[in-house]
């Protein structure tokens, strides 16, 4: 197992360096770029602005530029917003938290109802059921999800008022209780697509477990039905499950964004938005190299945990 | 259909009175066996021999109603079980449950891939244990207590360590033993063995059949053993049952049936082995069946095996299907020209 | 066919088996989704090109007595917006504008993925290793936020979110050419083509591409469908098709304001764009059904 997280490291660290290359790349397409917060100052001369672009670095070789820009990032220091002039990292990690709780309870709705389908839709393929789920999880893929999002708040929250219509929770009432309920439709709605994708992933490699020899034999030995539906064939499908939970961690991380704009959540995609529209390039390129570095880290970790639950990688 | 069937008397363990396997495919309906009659005596080791094709395999599934439902396939015909514990039952007759519960206890399966029939991800120990845990209600710990054992009793060594290995740390030879380790687990008094040998080494193999025959001898449990390999066949069993197109052509012991087959086919096959020859023969062609196993779809009317047959006789060959005659006491055969071939077979 | 074949197919070791009759009416079942969802692209084409000339109202046409107006109650069929305009109307022009640009999208980040994917595949090695690398670098970023980075940085023209776009779709269809190629380039006929002298690009465009048509076929589709839904996103978050000019998703915008008084508003761009991506996603499924059942899920 050793010999298969070194390498995984080592490819993640090239995927690193070639992420920070693409940011850096788009980074320096934005117009005016690092140099834009101050042009618009009243009275900014050309020789001004041009000392200030020597003075941050701005008129040397963009290689030279990279490797500084690189080696500020790894020791930490983001830049600064040009809006409050806080740490970048300082101004992510205040949003990150509404972000992480909307992604993984929609991931943990999602694993539980798409593990559900795809298992049924495998053990009874072709029925009206099997149907039915794949059929229904193509329109889900294609419903944008904020609009799918807006109909949730239209039904639930104006027509029914069942559910809040945003926000983390309501003023005046900060209990465990009024978190839940407000987390309720944002994590539905971005669970949809989730629940979509892994349904048929999971479909798809319950039928091939199924068929296997070793399923033969577990019925052979006369076990019940349930034992070998969940010990020997759902097991067994989950794992290539893991390395798919990974892999769907950009779209989760866009969904979220989405999700976060129709209900006012205040986590990372809305603070992005701010900062498009205030133009504060420090924090948009800050969350989007953390979003790149969390996709990484979060496959880099899924590999980790398939080699662990894999005993033909572990014991290697 | 055929003559009369074999003996039925209460000593026997097995009884297979015309079973037939209908497969419903997209392109038609394929009879993968085709009114099958045979029994098996308690302790005795039957084998089952043919070609691909032949419905070997099929029979032993539908023993174990390891056969697709219905409708895909449809197994009809009945299967008497006489066990002293668990009672005289038709299988095919027996509800899911109670078949279930006579699967993997009286009546144990191995089959021939060892290198995919064991799930990568359970230890040795647990996979083994599963079954003793299902059918004798014990916990964990006897359970894997009696897996050591059994592993110890198939030859394994360092069982106690062996428990928690996983497959993929197992030779084909290893797992192999392993599937006879669970198939023993609860004392079968039947155990069918389809081709556990195929896959192996010939000195794995050697092994292997040493291990049935001495566990046969241990606990006096039946075996049904599956082969396409006449070698085989004479080391380990003691009746040999030859199967062509999903009918049995030929029946007999051992003995008999190598010395003086009466059916073409068993007589096709067995020269068909190659033969390790000194002196005058030393440069004889290797004598193969011409022509192929007839597709199941489309069966010849008459003799199934009649077009490739050296001894057929047009016009009586091909027009009825033969039936299945006794020969002799114990030994059947499914020709219509048995006895004009008998002599000139037997001198070959 | 072995007997171990036969043994294990035997066995399917499902609970339930269906009938085969069942399999052949589920893959007839897929072709008429396949053909609901050409039906359905034929439709929303043929009624956004040539529905404004066949109705009575102008969707520029401001009437403010008649704002917000239900659907199904007037002469208005699908309803007036917040500033009385026809909604079937504005429906059928920002149709052409979502279309055209998920269209054309689909075009340019087809024929980048195509060649990135088989330069990579043709010339493997480090070549290779390195394009992939960085196609993978690239899948990194999640796309709403690669997208609306480079949105904003550009000025919104139809022609800069198209190309946005593109930048953000092309790498699935990389991957997907890159496997077809690689594999195709030790098929016979390309090193019988290589022994004959013929130039790399030759080749690569002559002999692999037009085998690899069917992939690519069934990719490009399943662009058409991201590439609608990609717009309808950036313009819905203010940064992709700007007004006046309509797009899906521009509708949707300005719809969230009224969700309350005015639903219709919100529900109908949406429902025309999930039928626009459905419809093209039901085609892509069928097209890969047909052109190669190994490829599907």
């Amino acid at each position: 197992m050793t010999r298969f997280l070194l390498r995984r490291l080592g490819q993640s660290l090239v995927l690193l360096w070639l992420v920070s290359v693409i940011g850096f790349a788009v980074l320096h397409l934005a117009p005016g770029g690092p140099l834009s917060q101050f042009t618009l100052t009243p009275g900014m001369t050309a020789a001004q602005l041009k000392l200030i672009a020597h003075q941050l670095g701005l008129d040397r070789p963009l290689p030279v530029q990279y490797w500084e820009w690189f080696s500020r990032m790894l020791v930490g220091n983001w830049g600064r917003s040009y809006r409050d002039s806080q740490p970048v990292l300082l101004v992510i990690g205040a949003h990150i938290w509404p972000t992480l709780e909307l992604m993984v309870s929609s991931t943990i709705i999602a694993i539980l109802l798409g593990t559900w389908v795809g298992v049924l839709g495998a053990i009874r393929r072709y029925s009206l059921f099997d149907y039915l789920a794949t059929v229904g999880a193509m329109v889900a893929l294609s419903i944008p999800t904020f609009w799918f999002g807006l109909v949730v708040i239209y039904i639930f929250s104006v027509k029914l008022g069942w559910l809040p219509a945003g926000n983390l929770y309501t003023i005046g009432n900060g209990s465990l209780l009024d978190y839940l309920h407000h987390l309720i439709a944002p994590s539905l709605v971005l669970a949809l697509v989730t629940i979509a994708i892994w349904s048929r992933y999971m479909r798809a490699a319950m039928l091939e477990v199924i068929n296997q020899d070793y399923v033969r034999t577990a019925r052979a030995k006369g076990l019940p039905e349930r034992m070998i539906l969940i010990r020997h064939t759902i097991r067994n499908a989950l794992l290539p499950m893991i390395t798919i939970a990974g892999l769907q961690l950009p779209t989760l991380l866009s969904g979220a964004l989405v999700t976060e704009t129709v209900f006012t959540w205040p986590g990372m995609g809305r603070l992005f938005l701010d900062s498009i529209s205030y133009r504060d390039y420090p924090v948009i390129m800050g969350v989007l190299m953390f979003t790149a570095v969390l996709v990484l880290v979060g496959n880099l970790f899924a590999d980790v945990l398939y080699a662990v639950a894999d005993p033909r990688i572990r014991l290697d | 259909m055929g003559a009369a069937p074999p003996a039925m008397d209460a000593e026997n363990l097995l009884e297979v009175e015309d079973l037939a396997v209908r497969f419903h495919t997209d392109a038609g309906t394929v009879a993968a066996l085709n009114g099958v009659s045979f029994t098996v005596r308690p302790g005795e080791t039957l084998a089952l021999v043919g070609e691909s094709g032949s419905g070997k395999s099929v029979t032993s599934l539908a023993i174990m109603r390891l056969t697709p439902p219905a409708p895909g396939c449809r197994v009809t015909g009945r299967i008497l079980f006489r066990d002293r514990q668990a009672g005289t039952h038709d299988l095919l007759a027996l509800p899911a449950e109670q078949m279930r519960a006579l699967r993997g206890s009286r009546i144990a399966m191995i089959f021939q891939e060892p290198m995919t029939s064991l799930n990568p991800v359970m230890t040795i120990g647990d996979q083994i244990a599963e079954a003793i845990a299902v059918h004798r209600g014990t916990d964990r710990t006897s359970a894997l207590a009696s897996a050591a054992e059994l592993l110890d009793l198939v030859g394994i060594p360092e069982p106690r360590k062996r428990l928690s290995s996983y497959p993929h740390h197992l030779s084909g030879g290893m797992r192999q033993r392993v599937m006879i380790a669970i198939a023993l687990s609860c004392d079968p008094a039947l155990l069918i063995a389809d081709e556990p040998t195929t896959a192996l080494d010939v000195t794995v193999q050697a092994q292997i059949l040493d291990l049935l025959k001495n566990l046969q001898k241990t606990t006096g449990m039946a075996v049904v053993f599956i082969t396409h390999n006449l070698g085989v066949v004479a080391e380990i069993a003691d009746r040999v049952m030859v199967m062509y197109a999903g009918r049995v052509v030929e029946q007999a012991a051992t003995r008999t049936l190598f010395r003086a087959p009466l059916m073409p086919y068993t007589a096709g096959l067995l020269h068909s082995v190659p033969r390790l020859r000194i002196g005058a023969g030393a440069r004889a062609k290797l004598e193969a069946i011409q022509g192929n196993v007839p597709d199941p779809m489309n069966l010849p009317p008459g003799c199934a095996f009649a077009p490739r047959c050296r001894h057929v006789r047009p016009g009586l060959c091909d027009t009825a299907a033969p039936t299945l005659e006794n020969a002799s006491p114990g030994h059947r055969v499914r020709c219509v020209r048995w006895r004009e071939l008998a002599p000139p077979m037997a001198a070959a | 066919m072995s007997d171990t074949t036969s043994t294990t197919a035997a066995i399917p070791a499902t609970a339930t088996s269906r009938r085969p009759r069942n399999r052949a009416l589920a893959r007839f079942a897929r072709h008429r989704l396949a053909l609901f969802g050409l039906c359905a692209i034929v439709a929303l084409v043929f009624g956004c090109a040539a529905g404004p000339y066949l109705i009575a109202y102008n969707d520029l046409h401001i009437d403010i007595m008649h704002r917000f107006a239900l659907p199904f109650s007037g002469p208005h069929i699908l309803g007036t917006d917040q500033l009385g305009r026809d909604m079937l109307a504005r429906l059928m022009m920002a149709g052409r504008v979502s279309l055209t640009v998920g269209f054309a999208a689909m075009l340019l980040s087809t024929v980048f993925g195509t060649l990135i994917g088989t330069i990579a595949g043709y010339f493997g090695g480090i070549v290779g290793t390195a394009l992939m690398r960085f196609v993978d670098a690239v899948l990194c970023f999640p796309t709403i936020f690669l997208l609306l980075a480079l949105a904003a940085f550009v000025q919104p023209t139809l022609f800069s979110i198209t190309l946005v776009i593109a930048a953000t779709a092309w790498m699935e269809v990389a991957r997907v050419v890159e496997a077809q190629i690689r594999t195709l380039r030790e098929r016979d006929f390309a090193l019988a083509a290589e022994a004959l002298g013929a130039s790399d690009a030759y080749i690569m465009f002559r002999e692999l591409i037009p085998n690899a048509i069917a992939p690519i076929v069934v990719a490009s589709t399943l662009n058409v469908a991201r590439a609608i839904l990609l717009e309808s996103y950036v313009s819905f978050l203010g940064y992709g098709i700007q007004p006046p000019t309509p797009s899906w998703g521009n509708m949707l915008n300005n719809a969230q304001e009224f969700l309350v008084s005015a639903p219709w508003l919100a529900i109908l761009p949406g429902l025309l764009i999930t039928l626009a991506v459905t419809g093209f996603n039901f085609l892509g499924d069928g097209l890969r059904d047909a052109l190669d059942p190994r490829l599907d899920i």
